[in-house]
């Protein structure tokens, strides 16, 4: 039977070192399959997220080849299986154990996003047309291989200045919502620091669901802070065309 | 209360994070409740967003007709008949005023023409009634309902596993858990606990289920001496993945033969037309499931024993529109692009119908104090759910679980913990570390998922059941002696040697009301007993612990008054 070497990460804290394990392939198995398989047989003790198998939930991010990606949609026939296949956990945040990271500083960032909150007195009709391009960002499963990314954060460590392209995406997705009212501006330029993001559109890059981060997201995000800031008369133009659909 | 373990102490526990405990959360906060929620995953991990089709409200913006009266009769028809006519009623009225709220709270659905929200067809509805976000439903329904819960200030306890519900007396005390990062014990101490731990599906080998799905909430409030109802009833869902091996079990959601999916047999014959030629591929699960397993059976099958599903007719942008997750999850995990062939289909273990037995009103169980709602509840699908029906079920009973919890709380004092429950249920979680040998949990789930498969599977019969109760001794007498490696440190094969115990106990309810009914109906189906038996119509089964023993009894079905008879009996206007 045909087989692969997982070298995965093993340790806790601080320490810890990448150990070989061999799993018999099947056909159509993603990395998320070779990892259970030597959870069962060979480490029963071995940390893992998972939820859907699916690429649902984003919970399975670990880096796969030095990568980022999800390991449930990683299959590894498209792996070069003459090699090791080497398995890491998130660099960007703290290490728990084996590929769990503690991932909790993303929660905190966004319980400071002002949440929706529509307009006094809207009328609750939107058309296609108009959330199309929030539901792009409404997509988003959270797997946070976008944070694990990006510079900012993995090779600078700003996590108290930054708060990363996942919270871009989610502040864009209720600056754009047709019926909203609230202003997350000022937010985005001091608490969230958009200011840091050079636009090198390496979260893009890894993002499962295909969220155009930097193009949809950011760099519309970062127009509204240029105008609200330093061009209050673009600004008072987006809030006579509306300031949603701008 | 020994300072030796962390403690909390709220009005209102709500155990699971799903749509179920979230909506309950919410609704609980808006009353003045302090609020805790507990969960085995990330929040925002549950189970509930993987759901893709959509949820069902007869809202009427697509066929105009539609109304909570047809929306009540299609409901009660898919379970066949044996529903809490009650919850079947109030769902169907406050499904639409619970889909609006989520849209005020932040939702974007998917819209009409005129800027509302847009509804697909689905099996067994009579209109076009299911609100969604092209597939990824369940991931619009939980963001928006965590984000509305974090803002209103709940405390979440995520990655922490509840093993055991306390008691005072008659009443629920709190709950006993540990946190899976540190292994470090907990305990709550709470006046009023809602379980909404979801489904069992993860007791079957071939499942849709993520590995949450293990029961617990049932187990636990069966332990602590709750009645579980229904429990024969599990759904197996027509589409699951077959092919490759890996992917064995995902769902392909309804929405693809809801947005017009046609099935068809090796031999290209759409085979729909022999068992249900009204509705052919929109018939009800039930009678979907069994129709493909019939075919496969009888050598119709396609290569890897299931049958194809094919949507390829309809414009290859229609289908990335409205199915996105399916072509994605076609094209990189089976190499298959669903623009331009078919898929290949089978059953999966989806959905159980069964669970706790509760109030239609308020959710609440047969313990003072202890609530349930959503798929860990019993009643509202009968004998069957319609797709759809469970993201509904999920808001409208959640929120009156919440309530009804929050309400409790106010009219009773604090409950008191004993010593005595929290040392035993320490000594449970930590025996697994003891034992010098004996099986790994691994083992035995893996043993315990090919019992359910091969012996309480779609169909069922006196001999399988019967074997299958007596290996589920033998499984249980192994989970006994269950031994875990390593420490208690994020430690899975520990996690999962608690989820086995859970497991055992709802596959045991399963099979014992499996064997007692003697009849087909819905999701269950007997070869020794095919026919739908008016007699059996009238009553459910309730499981309960008796003294240690697993004891079942029938219960009769509440009787329907008649007005709402009058309705189940007339037809529907045809959809426009
Ligand atoms: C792939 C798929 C697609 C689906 N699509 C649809 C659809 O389109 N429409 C529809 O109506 N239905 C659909 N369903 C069904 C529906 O998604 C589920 O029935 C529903 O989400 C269950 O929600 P819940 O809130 O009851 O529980 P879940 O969402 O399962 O949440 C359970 C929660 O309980 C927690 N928990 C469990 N045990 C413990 C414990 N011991 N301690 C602490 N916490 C615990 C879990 O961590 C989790 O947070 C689908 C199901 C699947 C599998
Ligand atoms: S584009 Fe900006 S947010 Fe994205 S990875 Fe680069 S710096 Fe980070
Ligand atoms: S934006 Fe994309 S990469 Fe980032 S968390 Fe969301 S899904 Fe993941
Ligand atoms: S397990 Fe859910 S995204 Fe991989």
């Amino acid at each position: 039977m045909a087989e692969a070497t997982m070298r995965i990460f093993r340790g806790e804290g601080e320490t810890g070192k990448h150990v070989d394990y061999v799993v018999p392939l099947v056909p159509g198995m993603v990395v998320l399959d070779a990892v259970h398989s030597v959870q069962a047989h060979q480490a029963p003790d071995l940390a893992v997220r998972w939820n859907c198998k699916a690429g649902k939930c984003g919970s399975c991010s670990a880096e796969v080849n030095g990568r980022p990606r999800l390991m449930c949609k990683t299959r590894m026939d498209d792996l070069p299986l003459d090699q090791p296949v080497t398995i890491s956990p998130l660099k960007t945040f703290p290490l728990i154990k084996d590929l769990a990271t503690d991932v909790s500083w993303n929660y905190r960032v966004n319980k400071k996003i002002p949440p929706f909150q529509p307009r006094p007195g809207v009328e609750w009709k939107m058309y296609q047309r108009d959330v199309d391009r929030v539901q792009e960002f409404r997509k988003c499963i959270e797997c946070f291989l976008c944070q694990d990314v990006c510079h900012v954060l993995r090779d600078h460590g700003k996590k108290d200045d930054f708060g990363g392209p996942r919270f871009f995406v989610r502040t864009a997705s209720l600056e754009m919502h047709p019926l909203d009212g609230a202003d997350r501006v000022p937010l985005l330029k001091k608490t969230l620091g958009i200011g840091f993001c050079n636009i090198t559109k390496c979260c893009t890059e890894v993002c499962p669901e295909e969220i155009h981060i930097t193009d949809n997201a950011i760099i519309p995000l970062k127009e509204r802070v240029v105008d609200e800031f330093y061009d209050p008369l673009a600004k008072l133009w987006r809030k006579i065309r509306g300031a949603k659909t701008a | 209360m020994t300072p030796k373990y962390e403690s909390h102490e709220y009005d209102v526990l709500i155990i699971g994070a799903g749509g179920a405990g979230l909506r309950a959360a919410i609704e609980a906060l808006a009353h003045g409740a302090r609020v805790a929620v507990v969960c085995k995953s990330l929040l925002g991990k549950a189970h509930t967003v993987m759901a893709e089709g959509g949820l069902a409200a007869a809202m009427g913006n697509v066929d105009k007709a539609d109304d909570w009266k047809t929306h009540f009769r299609d409901t009660m028809r898919g379970g066949k008949l044996l529903n809490n006519w009650r919850m079947a009623q109030l769902h169907a009225q406050e499904a639409p005023d619970r889909a609006r709220e989520l849209e005020q709270w932040g939702a974007l659905f998917d819209r009409t023409d005129s800027g509302d929200i847009m509804q697909r067809a689905f099996g067994g509805h009579t209109y076009k009634r299911l609100c969604h976000v092209g597939d990824r439903t369940g991931l619009e329904m939980i963001r928006t309902l965590q984000d509305r819960g974090v803002q209103m200030g709940f405390d979440v306890f995520m990655e922490c596993t509840i093993t055991r519900l306390l008691k005072d007396g008659d009443r629920v005390a709190g709950a006993f858990g540990y946190w899976r990062e540190s292994g470090r014990f907990v305990i709550f101490r709470a006046k009023a606990i809602v379980i909404s731990t979801g489904g069992i599906g993860k007791c079957w080998k071939i499942t849709s289920n993520s590995w949450e799905c293990t029961g617990d909430g049932m187990a636990l409030a069966y332990r602590a001496g709750a009645e579980l109802l229904d429990m024969e009833f599990v759904q197996f869902h027509p589409t699951g993945m077959v092919w490759p091996p890996g992917v064995q079990g995902i769902l392909v959601t309804e929405a693809v033969r809801g947005e017009g999916g046609i099935l068809r047999n090796k031999d290209g014959e759409r085979f729909m037309q022999k068992y249900d030629p009204k509705r052919m591929e929109l018939s009800t699960r039930d009678v979907v499931a069994r129709s493909i397993y019939t075919e496969v059976r009888e050598g119709r099958g396609s290569p890897h024993g299931g049958a194809f599903l094919d949507i390829s007719h309809k414009p290859a942008e229609y289908v990335k529109r409205k199915l996105p997750s399916m072509y994605h999850q076609f094209k990189e995990l089976a190499d298959v692009d669903i623009t331009k062939g078919p898929m290949e289909v089978g059953p999966t273990c989806h959905y159980v119908m069964g669970g706790i037995r509760v109030e239609a009103e308020t959710g609440q169980s047969s313990i003072a104090g202890l609530f349930a709602a959503g798929e860990a509840a019993a009643g509202l699908h009968g004998a069957n759910r319609l797709g759809g029906n469970s993201l509904s079920d999920l808001l409208v009973f959640g929120r009156r679980a919440g309530l009804a919890a929050a309400e409790h709380a106010k009219k009773t004092t604090a409950p008191a913990v004993d010593q005595g429950q929290i040392d035993e249920a320490e000594r449970e979680l930590l025996a697994p570390f003891e034992r010098p040998e004996g099986d790994s949990p691994y083992q035995i789930h893996h043993d315990l998922q090919e019992t359910m498969q091969t012996l309480v599977g779609i169909f069922r019969n006196e001999d399988d059941l019967k074997k299958a109760l007596a290996e589920l001794e033998g499984l249980k007498e192994r989970a006994k002696r269950m031994r875990v490696e390593g420490s208690r440190l994020f430690n899975p094969g520990w996690h999962l040697s608690q989820d086995v115990r859970n497991m055992l106990i709802v596959s045991e309810a399963c099979t014992h009301a499996a064997l007692a009914r003697k009849e087909s109906r819905g999701a269950h189906s007997r070869l020794d007993f095919p026919k739908t038996e008016e007699e059996w119509g009238r009553k459910n089964h309730v499981i309960v612990d008796r003294s240690g023993e697993m004891t079942l009894f029938e219960v009769p079905r509440p009787e329907i008054p008649d007005e709402l008879k009058q309705l189940l009996a007339e037809e529907a206007v045809a959809a426009k």
